[in-house]
């Protein structure tokens, strides 16, 4: 067991220069604006005195050095800092923004994962008519952009058929039935999409399983055709499957910011969209940071997973 | 000794074209309860094509005709359940490598137990028990606590000694191996062909062995059968086969491997090459290879059944002095 | 060795001819949208960015076939005029990222060492956010457009661009012709530009067709989000950006735009698959 201890502690301390190269994008978001920032979000409008006063609030009139290690110490500090629109505290408009975007993405792979893999391991087992059909689902719904699709839903559900609302959002807490209404069709926009990838990884994955030769030998043991398919092929083709969703776990998250944006969901995507056409980088940053924050911690929990799925991975051995 | 196994012109094609020649072309022999037969030839010849087609592991592609008898009951055109019922339960098989028999995220020991518990209704801790016991009877140190290990925790030749527990645990009559030492280092190979000897004494089990090395016939086999382009050219005891080959293949097989029984070797240093399975030959498919090719080779193929000590050859090695063989009257012309 | 004897002819054939049909189609279908968007100024029936005012949410006619927008402009001229815009920019983008990608993962996978290790790991640093979350970063950094929108583009796609020819070329590099172009007394750079780079573009070339696809996609999602292209300049994105609030007067302003967006990325993928199941049956361009 120690060398999985020893698998887990190396990826961990991997994640550490991961973390401080995402911290360094996010502080230089701010810094690397052309001409003068202070000036670009205030506008022209703005008088002198304002413009100094906002670029002290931020440090900007501090050395670089200093002012990387103030926003770091802020970070580990739980101080995100203020939005220069509503002066509310980002910390607070994080966790209230934080829950819908977890909602939505989380919903929406979900329903991706429960679709796509048992449709990916008939695809690969079965005859020729589920191969074309979910060849042809495949192909469209990698082809189909998300935001357009959940357009056309809005048109069939919300618009003809009145079923759904066409955006908007109640929270979880306050009416649980209606915040699944709302949430339908962003949810059902992205897990679209998603069951399309995942479909074609476990399909692939679980075909490749299949011509292996321990195959051969399950059948000379008299093993179940069912059994192999699910005991053993889609078991060794769980950690490509699993890599697969931790990446596109990233892809959720980029596509949330755009179908948070078309159902006018109060999201971190929305947030982001939102801060970057008012010029309010303190909130663009923070947006950014949360979501890349994720975006990481996903890809930790899925490396893990993987090593924890395929002992050879966790103990160095190469395949 | 009563027939285990027997084989009735066996064919097997791939493809649907008739023109396409078999990759094994009228085979019939019979192997005996509670022997080790062999089966040997150079790759391609159509042992292993032969053996999954008694097993059913070919796949859909592959037409199988003839008669395939274990028992006295037919086994070729069974429906995927029979089939399914008969193998690691009634026959099983084991295959070249070992390492990769073996489904790498599986513990060693669950794959010998999923085997008993594919055919016997037994508890999971009885499984366990039972696989234990086979996994300390094929000789792995502390059986119970590599229980769980992973495969590629294991030696190569431990790995093979799994997948041989794994192929016996519900002590199938017969054994087919397909070169099953090939893959292992010669010292280890050893082992592993005691252990099949030892297994076999202890319960009985008929084995078919194929392979490719002339050792491990020499080692291991009591009878043996010779193919060449998928027909079997040559069945004989081993003894007398390297005693006094007939067959003007075997000869050349057994000139071309000197090192019997210590070292494997690739056979090619035969002059010529084996013809192509879509090769349209009439006659003896060895005919161009042959030094004792007769008019009559190049015409009429030799389709003798063939049975004990007999050889599909119109111009057989003569027999030593001294050694009698029932088809002297037919092979010498 | 052992079971699998013969493979079957047919299948392999027949898939090979299936991939040659899907080349061909993408390739056909992709000539036609790139011939209407460099003729669209002399094909377009209307000024796209004329406002008539009593042509408002007109529906589909024969004078304006995919109906007429919010401000009463031609949506055909505005789809053939924005598909102008798109095809530009998720081009220009990614032939920028190849032209980067390709001498990085060259030298990055002849040289090894210290220079892989180096290139490697800055491409990586790209990786650390999701694909649209740096394209949105770069464009809060320099401000909305086409030409950031097609330089974060090409951001994103680098390091993808720079893995695959890094491993195609140390493919390659093993290559006995190489060697013995080495061992011939060759200099570095006339291996490289002579052996290495031309036998290990194939895989490239795939991965960059299939990419393009998902260009599009996302040059449409900025735009969409009015992070792209900007008005009155129509693009595809922004087309379904503006329709959104008449979708359930007119919905033919949001169908036509999103269509073309489709049949564009359906024809970019099924080249990019074709090529890829031609050129690189190993799967190098994962």
């Amino acid at each position: 067991m120690t060398s999985r201890l020893r698998f887990v502690i190396r990826r961990l301390l991997l994640t550490i220069p991961v973390l401080l190269v995402m911290s360094i994008i996010v502080f230089l978001i701010i810094r690397l604006v052309p001409g003068d920032p202070v000036r670009t979000m205030l506008g022209f409008r703005a008088t002198a005195e304002n413009v100094e006063q906002v670029r002290h609030e931020l440090g900007l009139d501090r050395p670089i050095v200093t002012q990387y290690f103030d926003f770091l110490g802020g970070l580990l500090r739980g101080d995100l800092g203020t939005d220069i629109v509503s002066h509310a505290s980002l910390a607070d408009l994080l966790a209230q923004r934080l829950p819908v975007t977890f909602e939505l993405t989380g919903l929406a792979m979900l329903i991706a994962v429960l679709v796509g893999v048992p449709l990916g391991v008939r695809a690969a087992t079965g005859g020729r008519w589920i191969k074309r059909a979910t060849e042809g689902f495949v192909v469209l719904g990698v082809s189909i952009p998300d935001f357009w699709l959940g357009i056309m839903l809005v048109l069939v559900f919300a618009s003809t058929l009145v079923l759904l609302p066409p955006s908007g959002y109640v929270p979880f807490e306050v009416a649980p039935l209606d915040n699944l209404r709302y949430m339908a069709l962003p949810v059902l926009t992205l897990a679209v999409g998603e069951a399309a990838y995942i479909l074609r990884t476990t399909r692939s994955a679980v075909e490749s399983v299949m011509t292996r030769p321990f195959v051969g030998f399950l059948r000379a043991k008299g093993v179940s055709e069912s059994r192999i398919v699910f005991g053993h092929a889609l078991r060794n083709a769980a950690p490509s499957i699993v890599t697969v969703i931790g990446i596109q776990v990233g892809v959720l998250l980029g596509g949330a910011i755009i179908i948070e944006t078309l159902f006018a969901l109060p999201g971190v995507g929305r947030l982001v969209v939102t801060a970057i056409n008012q010029r309010n980088y303190p909130t663009v940053q923070v947006g950014v940071l949360a979501i890349a924050a994720i975006f990481i911690l996903v890809s930790l929990v899925t490396d893990l997973v993987v090593g924890w799925l395929d002992p050879r991975v966790s103990d160095g051995a190469a395949t | 000794m009563t027939a285990l196994l027997s084989l009735t012109d066996m064919e097997v094609r791939f493809g649907a074209a008739e023109s396409m020649a078999s990759a094994v072309d009228s085979v019939s022999l019979e192997v005996k309860s509670g022997e080790i037969f062999g089966i040997v030839g150079e790759s391609g010849c159509g042992k292993s094509t032969l053996a999954n087609a008694v097993m059913g592991l070919l796949p859909g592609a592959a037409h199988v005709d003839g008669s395939a008898k274990l028992q006295n009951r037919e086994v070729l055109g069974l429906d995927e359940k029979s089939l399914r019922a008969l193998r690691g339960d009634e026959m099983s098989m084991i295959f070249q490598d070992a390492s990769a028999s073996l489904d790498p995220t599986w513990p060693v020991g669950d794959q010998i137990a999923e085997t008993i518990r594919a055919h016997r209704k037994v508890s999971r801790r009885e499984a366990k028990q039972q696989a234990i016991d086979l996994m300390t009877e094929v000789g792995i140190p502390d059986a119970a606590s590599r229980y769980g290990d992973a495969p590629h925790r294991l030696s190569g030749g431990m790995r093979q000694r799994i997948v041989i527990a794994a192929a016996l645990a519900n002590q199938p009559k017969l054994l087919i191996a397909d070169e099953p030492t090939t893959a292992l280092d010669v010292t280890i190979q050893a082992q592993v062909l005691q252990l099949i000897r030892r297994l076999r004494d202890d319960h009985g089990t008929t084995v078919v062995l194929i392979t490719h090395d002339l050792g491990v016939v020499a080692e291991i086999c009591d009878r043996v059968g010779v193919m060449y382009a998928g027909q079997l050219v040559e069945v004989a005891d081993t003894a007398d086969l390297f005693a006094a080959p007939r067959h003007p293949y075997t000869r050349a097989l057994l000139a071309a491997s000197p090192g019997v029984p210590t070292e494997s070797r690739r056979l090619a240093t035969i002059p010529g090459q084996v013809p192509a399975p879509s090769d349209q030959i009439p006659g003896c498919r060895f005919q161009e290879r042959c030094p004792r090719r007769l008019e009559t080779c190049m015409t009429t193929p030799h389709r003798e059944p063939v049975f004990p000590n007999e050889v599909a050859c119109w111009n057989p090695e003569p027999l030593p002095a001294g050694m009698a063989s029932p088809t002297d009257l037919l092979g010498e012309k | 060795m052992t079971a699998t004897i013969v493979a079957p002819a047919t299948p392999q054939r027949r898939s090979k001819r299936a991939s040659n049909n899907a080349v061909l189609a993408g390739a056909i279908i992709l000539g036609l949208l790139a011939l209407v968007a460099i003729f669209a100024p002399l094909l377009a029936p209307h000024d796209p960015e004329t406002v008539v005012a009593d042509q408002v949410l007109g529906a589909p006619s024969l004078e304006h076939p995919f109906g007429s927008d919010a401000l009463g402009r031609d949506v055909l001229s505005r789809v053939m005029f924005g598909l102008r815009v798109s095809l530009l920019v998720s081009l220009a983008a990614v032939l920028v990222s190849t032209a980067i990608a390709v001498p990085l993962g060259l030298l990055a996978g002849y040289f090894g060492g210290l220079t892989d290790t180096a290139i490697s790991r800055v491409l990586d640093m790209v990786l650390v956010l999701p694909a649209l979350l740096l394209a949105i970063t770069f464009i809060a950094i320099l401000g909305p457009g086409s030409t950031v929108a097609a330089l974060a583009i090409a951001v994103i796609y680098l390091p993808i661009l720079a893995r695959v020819m890094r491993s195609s070329t140390l493919v390659v590099t093993r290559n006995d012709y190489v060697l013995g172009a080495r061992a011939r007394g060759a200099g570095h750079l006339r291996v490289l530009i002579g052996h290495v780079a031309p036998n290990a573009l194939g895989p490239v070339i795939v991965q960059a067709s299939v990419l393009s696809a998902f260009a599009l996609q996302l040059e449409a999602a900025l735009s969409f989000l009015g992070l792209g292209t900007q008005p009155p300049t129509p693009s595809l994105g922004g087309m379904l950006s503006d329709g959104r609030d008449v979708l359930s007067q007119a919905p033919w302003v949001e169908i036509f735009p999103g269509l073309t967006i489709v049949v564009a990325v359906l024809s970019f993928t099924l080249l990019g698959e074709g090529l890829r199941r031609a050129f690189d049956p190993k799967g190098v361009a994962a």
